[in-house]
């Protein structure tokens, strides 16, 4: 989105509105189908946020659907309740607050078993509209004689009981459910939403409380369907028990596919598609239900070949076409010579942790054991504050298993674990990180689809706005300092001239810095660097030991790395890893002429070390 | 007060119920637990059986060659959406996976619907096996017996397969590890193939002999489909001895409830499937690695 033109969508999305009802028939459409396509279009926002922002992919969204319609036109036509916007508001809290109790038990779950989850919820909602509830619901009648809305504004009585008026009403609805979801996008929680689908498991290491965000974008989801429900029975005058049919999920799925994931207007563009093709082939060819035949046969074709969909589509053929122009100026910019000891990177937060004397992080008889294999065992470990420890071992010595249990990927099968004078043994990722310990992946761990500054506002957002908060309508570029943390990183880790590229298209050079960068961008008072040097050139070697060493300024790094020339130039003190033991800990120069270290490596062979 | 005559031939319905999804969820599991695509096809690739069956029956009058027109037609669509379309989804992320597979199903079913239409077609039960049989605690209808001697058959007959042979074995340790299976110089794309084959057939099978007892209608596959998932999730995806528990303890849920009052059978199966979901997460039988 662009920044300069803050409203541009909105405003183009207004006019669309405004001028649909003036251009669509001379297309074919009849004015109940453009209604229907907004009903779809809104109903799919929600979708969109579940799936095409966050990458959950429910099958079950018509029981959110089926229960925003069926409240709303229950209390309009089964009791004295008169007020119909009030009646559709409730109902999409009803919603809401069923997708909140449906979450907790979706969402223990991910992939396929989250699919298959929401598949049999919302049958088992199917069911309980028919039989127990039907008494209430109509059963298989369904709800007639729901009321349309009038709103009496005292000089004027506003009624929306025919198909143009009614088209207002449902425009004004969409339109306002657009700009809601624009603005939950464009929040740190859309920010958060877009990394838990590209990498739930860096988010959650970047101190997000993924779980909470998840079941965010699910309750969201379920109040768009709720409210859309809502207005589908205002709209015919009549609540169809259809509402809560699998194919309604199938249906709002398809129709998002179509047009474009991820984009909002997808579900809208799909909507369009889907009910013209429905009414062209049944009114127009009289061809009965082939339409659907036709329908699974182009989002087949759309699934295999146009994986964004329609919207998708002209998206990226607009930036194909934008971006050319921009390509040779930041070559030009790369090749100046890159010093990071000139920049200053962001001073590790203090997060009021006591700061005793005595080291930063301690363990004491950590042990990990898989089966009979024990990884690591009784291994105990004390690093001061301030200090650069280097942990060298032959492959298999334990090391990242060492790392992944200080992280509190992995709970040690005994031991403790102490930072800054907390107990953090039996604490999560997200924690841990928030108090200010993280790690830089041995193999990159970044968010693929997203651009660098993306991947770095991600990282610093953990540091700006803790495990969990809510704010869905505010704006990121409102986040104080995030900004300049992420220009000061990405020109920490020399990434200044890439910062608007997607990861996918970076160098595997420039991947490695930026994954040093998103644990940089958190701020942390202990940085874990996990193989930093891997698979780099001399020259990045060089440039990237003196990054670390201008990092390392004002806080305490621990650095596992088999390139030992770099690894015993940056650090202060090294810990040797053998079989999951500590076998000995010394300053660098200690540790080229031991003779163990040496019989560890080269197996016996004697004589100084390269 | 609980009519015992009624629960007993209750019982047995769910353990016929049972047996048929214990089969259904099977396919569905060792084409994940092999290839790792969820099937959202399965329920069309039932329903596509009882239909390949009921156009061999109406031409031929025999309901040996219907079962055996159903199970094979749909291991042949198996193995060419297999190689046609699933294939190029192997490295594609999961979603796009459940997408395709259920536009697939989509598919499937309008194209029956297009030359069939959408009235439910019967097929009867071969004619040795019409009337009831009485088991001198109770009357059961004949066919619905002889069902369930053969689908137990079919399933013995996947377990020997897959436990007995040396292409089992290949299955059955692609589920555990597809990539040394690879690495140790099997074709594991031929073998993808069978497998989404048998799976598949394994469903079709499903639908043809289903067919006397319950009439075929394009959307079928719908219901069989949600029942498959939870038969999966109560069991544990990618298990074998999974499916079939979780699919007994489905159909005896169903058949049970429906005594009650039917309304209530999917209620229940749901409350079963969330209970399993908190106390083991991964299943009765599965472990966290299938996944």
């Amino acid at each position: 989105m662009n920044i300069n033109r803050p409203f541009l969508v909105e405003l183009v999305t207004a006019a669309a509105l405004i001028l649909a009802p003036f251009l669509l028939p001379y297309l074919g459409f009849s004015p109940s189908t453009i209604n229907r396509i907004l009903i779809w279009g809104l109903f799919g926002i929600g979708f969109d946020i579940l799936f095409g922002y966050t990458g959950l992919l429910s099958f079950g969204q018509s029981a959110f659907y089926g229960t925003g319609g069926m409240v709303a036109a229950y209390l309009l036509t089964e009791t004295s309740f008169s007020y119909v916007m009030a009646a559709i508001v409730i109902g999409a809290t009803v919603a809401g607050v069923v997708g909140y109790v449906i979450g907790q038990i979706a969402l223990r779950r991910t992939g396929i078993y989250f699919a298959m989850i929401t598949v049999a919820i919302a049958e088992v909602f199917f069911f309980v509209e028919f039989n127990p509830l039907s008494a209430y619901t109509g059963g298989e009648n369904g709800l007639p004689g729901v009321p349309t809305p009038v709103f009496d504004l005292g000089f004027k009585v506003l009624e929306f009981n025919t198909d143009w008026t009614m088209y207002t009403f449902l425009a004004f609805w969409y339109f306002v459910g657009i700009v809601i979801a624009l603005r939950i996008v464009r929040s740190p929680v859309g920010a958060i939403l877009s990394a838990i689908r590209d990498n739930p498991l860096r988010a959650a290491a970047l101190g997000h409380n993924i779980h909470g965000y998840k079941l965010t974008a699910f309750v969201v989801a379920a109040v768009y369907a709720g409210f859309a429900g809502g207005l589908l029975g205002v709209m015919q005058g009549f609540m169809p028990p259809e509402a809560f049919m699998f194919d309604t999920s199938g249906q709002v799925l398809m129709q998002t596919a179509i047009g474009g994931a991820g984009t909002l207007f997808g579900p809208l563009v799909g909507a369009t598609v889907w009910l013209y093709l429905s009414d062209f082939f049944q009114n127009t060819l009289h061809l009965g239900a082939t339409w659907k035949l036709v329908l699974g046969v182009v989002f087949v074709l759309l699934v295999c070949f146009l994986r964004r969909g329609m919207v998708g589509a002209i998206v990226d053929l607009y930036r194909l076409t934008g971006s050319r122009s921009k390509e040779s100026i930041e070559t030009a910019v790369e090749s100046a010579l890159h010093n990071p000891a000139a920049i200053e990177p962001m001073p590790a937060r203090q997060r009021g942790g006591t700061l005793a004397p005595g080291p930063i992080l301690q363990a004491h008889g950590l042990t990990k054991r898989y089966g009979g294999l024990a990884a690591n065992s009784d291994i105990d470990f004390a690093v001061n504050p301030g200090e650069i420890r280097g942990i060298i071992g032959p492959n298999g010595a334990g090391k990242s298993t060492f790392f992944k249990m200080l992280t509190c990927e992995i709970a040690p099968s005994s031991g403790r674990i102490m930072f800054e004078g907390r107990d953090i043994t039996r604490m999560g990722v997200s924690e841990v990180c928030q108090l200010g310990l993280t790690k830089s992946y041995q193999i990159n761990q970044l968010f693929d689809r997203l651009t660098v500054r993306r991947n770095l506002t991600i990282a610093a957002l953990g540091d700006a706005r803790g495990t969990f908060r809510l704010d869905l309508f505010k704006s990121l570029h409102s986040v104080p300092g995030l900004n300049e943390q992420v220009e000061r990183t990405a020109a920490l880790v020399n990434l200044t001239t890439r910062l608007d590229r997607p990861v996918s298209e970076l160098a595997y050079g420039e991947k490695r810095r930026l994954e040093i960068g998103l644990a940089l961008a958190t701020s942390p008072s202990l940085l874990l660097l996990d193989e930093p040097l891997a698979g780099m050139s001399p020259r990045e070697r060089v440039e990237t030991v003196a990054l670390l060493k201008s990092i390392a300024r004002g806080r305490t790094m621990i650095v596992i790395d088999h390139d030992m020339d770099s690894l015993f130039e940056l650090v202060e003190k090294v810990t040797v890893l053998q079989e999951g033991r500590v076998l000995v800990e010394g300053i660098p120069r200690e540790i080229k002429t031991n003779a163990k270290v040496q019989e560890a490596y080269l197996g016996g062979v004697h004589g100084e070390m390269a | 007060m609980i009519n015992w005559a009624n629960f007993i031939s209750q019982c047995f319905n769910g353990l016929v119920l049972g047996a048929l999804l214990a089969l259904i969820s099977s396919g569905l599991t060792i084409i994940y637990g092999t290839l790792g695509v969820l099937n959202l096809a399965h329920g069309a690739m039932f329903m596509l059986g009882g239909y390949a069956g009921w156009l061999a029956y109406t031409y031929t009058d025999s309901f040996l060659a219907a079962v055996v027109a159903g199970s094979l037609f749909v291991m042949i669509v198996g193995v060419v959406i297999e190689r046609l379309i699933i294939r190029h989804f192997y490295a594609r992320p999961q979603e796009d996976q459940l997408l395709v597979t259920f536009g697939l199903g989509i598919v499937f079913v309008e194209t029956v619907r297009f030359f069939f239409g959408s009235l439910s077609r019967t097929v009867p039960p071969p004619a040795s096996l019409v009337g009831i049989t009485h088991l001198g605690f109770m009357v059961y209808p004949t066919y619905r017996l002889a069902l369930l001697g053969i689908v137990a058959v079919a399933l013995l007959l996947l377990y020997f397969v897959l436990y007995r042979t040396r292409i089992g074995m290949i299955v059955r340790a692609g589920i555990e590890d597809s990539a040394m299976v690879d690495s140790l110089g099997i074709d594991v794309y031929k073998i993808f193939m069978l497998v989404f084959g048998i799976g598949a057939m394994a469903a079709g099978f499903a639908g043809i002999v289903n067919a006397p007892v319950v009439s075929i209608a394009p959307d079928v596959g719908e219901a069989i489909l949600v029942q498959t998932f939870v038969v999966v999730v109560i069991g544990g995806v990618g298990s074998f001895p999974g499916a079939i528990i979780g699919g007994l303890i489905a159909g005896e849920i169903i058949s049970i409830t429906s005594m009650f009052n039917p309304g209530y059978s999917y209620i229940m199966l749901f409350v079963a499937m969330t209970l399993v979901l908190v106390l083991r997460p991964h299943g009765l039988l599965g472990t966290a690695a299938r996944e």
